[in-house]
């Protein structure tokens, strides 16, 4: 085994670099599937590799390879994986096989308790108003998706500004936006390594909604208005009151720079911009990495049959 | 469009909006990184606030589930019950109870801000300058 079974492990790193700024570049639809897909493909890839490693070590204890009618001598001989990196590589799988089953449990329950909550919720219809001060909002998870909105975030917000934080929120639900999110973070759970990439797949889901929002509203700037004003009310920090006075519909300004700025200024900056455009060489290079990953996996895979096939010839004759 | 934030809880001085006031006041609390009493938020603070609207505020944020206070002595003092992501945790968890994860969960409309954050997103709706600024 060679590059090939190496490959799927650094892959991964890769795509931790690239998945900020394909995030960003990318239309928010693509960008989601993309990066969902590969945080799947890719935690796969990796784990196989390492569950490939692992059992180079496990054929090479006696009783194992014995029982396999394997030849040691030609097991010890025609596999590079020395056995500290075999076994580092069963211990590596083993602590993701661990994290990624805690974090299914873990999202399951969740998930379960979301539905559950979401049914309990007072009235029939989709969206639920809850007496609370604390401007905030979020769509609970269910059959079907509730949306929750605190009197606080009504009371904060324009009735236009409203009806964008709804479309966006039914676009979570309808787009099952939930799914993707769980996909990405569970590809995380079983390798780390990938952990910026299901942060990014949270990004694009809330950019995917926001631009469907934005879409509904026929209005980009008050879509990236209602972003704003709903952060800086739910963060008890409501937009100055000159503002009102000064800017007639406090409207959106000027685009800042926004290096090192969180998720919702980007956002808002994102929807000041023009509409993005489908980007397909971008797209399919980053399909092509992650296709050279499950490839190389595979071509390890195939290696280590080969050599197992060989070390039982090798008894047989 | 609704001022709720303009309530002339502070008349004299800068008028500076209550809902400001509130989060300068918990951004102390948070950066102490201990309790501390009425007055010693007040000269954390700055801008000559007087010491009953300090203490209207800290009972506020309490009276809301934001601060936590216990008595030290004669007065009370108050610490944050969480940070900023906390907060925002809080309050769903009034929503949603006793499982593990459930934050994640949740699609919410918006996430927390940094201190940065803020400010680019009050450029970008064209909010005058903070009292540092102007």
């Amino acid at each position: 085994m060679h590059l090939a079974v190496y490959l799927p492990l650094l892959m991964p790193l890769l795509a931790a670099a690239a998945a900020g700024p394909l995030a960003g570049r990318l239309p928010p639809v693509a960008a989601t599937w993309l990066l969902a897909g590969s945080a799947v493909a890719l935690a796969a890839a990796s784990s196989a590799v390492l569950g490939l490693l692992a059992l180079t070590a496990l054929v090479r204890i006696p009783l194992v390879g014995a029982a396999g009618e394997m030849s040691m001598q030609v097991l010890s001989r025609g596999d590079p994986a020395s056995v500290p990196v075999a076994v580092a590589a069963g211990v590596l799988l083993a602590a993701a096989a661990a994290g990624a089953c805690r974090a299914a449990w873990r999202r399951t329950a969740a998930l379960i308790a979301a539905g559950r909550q979401a049914r309990r919720l007072p009235g029939a219809g989709q969206v639920v108003v809850i007496d609370d001060e604390g401007a905030d909002a979020y769509t609970l998870p269910g059959w079907p998706c509730r949306i929750v909105v605190t009197a606080g975030m009504m009371r904060a917000l324009s009735h236009p500004e409203r009806q964008v934080l709804l479309a966006h929120e039914r676009a979570h639900a309808s787009a099952f936006h939930y799914l993707f999110t769980t996909a990405a973070r569970l590809a995380a759970a079983a390798n780390p390594v990938l952990r910026p990439v299901a942060d990014a797949v949270g990004y694009t889901v809330e950019r995917w909604a926001d631009e469907r929002a934005a879409a509904a509203a026929g209005d980009r700037r008050l879509a990236a208005r209602a972003i704003a004003r709903a952060a800086l009310a739910a963060a008890a920090a409501p937009p100055r009151p000159a503002s009102h006075a000064a800017g007639a519909l406090g409207a959106v300004t000027s685009v800042p720079r926004m290096r090192g700025a969180g998720p919702v200024p980007r956002r808002v900056a994102a929807l000041l911009g023009p509409p993005p455009q489908p980007r397909l060489l971008l797209c399919a290079a980053a399909v092509l990495l992650v296709a050279v990953a499950g490839a190389s996996a595979l071509e390890a895979a195939r290696e280590l049959h080969g050599l197992l096939d060989y070390a039982r010839a090798a008894t047989g004759s | 469009m609704r001022d709720q934030a303009g309530q002339p809880g502070d008349a004299a001085g800068a008028r500076r909006a209550a809902g400001e006031l509130e989060a300068g006041v918990l951004a102390v609390l948070q950066a102490a990184g201990r309790p501390l009493t009425p007055g010693e938020v007040r000269d954390r603070v700055g801008g000559g606030l007087a010491y009953t609207t300090v203490v209207t505020i800290l009972s506020r944020l309490h009276a809301k589930g934001v601060l936590q206070r216990r008595k030290a002595g004669r007065a009370y003092v108050y610490a944050p019950v969480a940070d900023e992501p906390g907060l925002a945790a809080r309050r769903m968890a009034r929503v949603l109870d006793g499982e593990a994860d459930r934050e994640a969960v949740l699609a919410r409309f918006v996430s927390g801000l940094s201190g940065t954050d803020e400010e680019l997103l009050r450029r970008m709706l064209g909010d005058p300058p903070g009292p540092e600024g102007g």
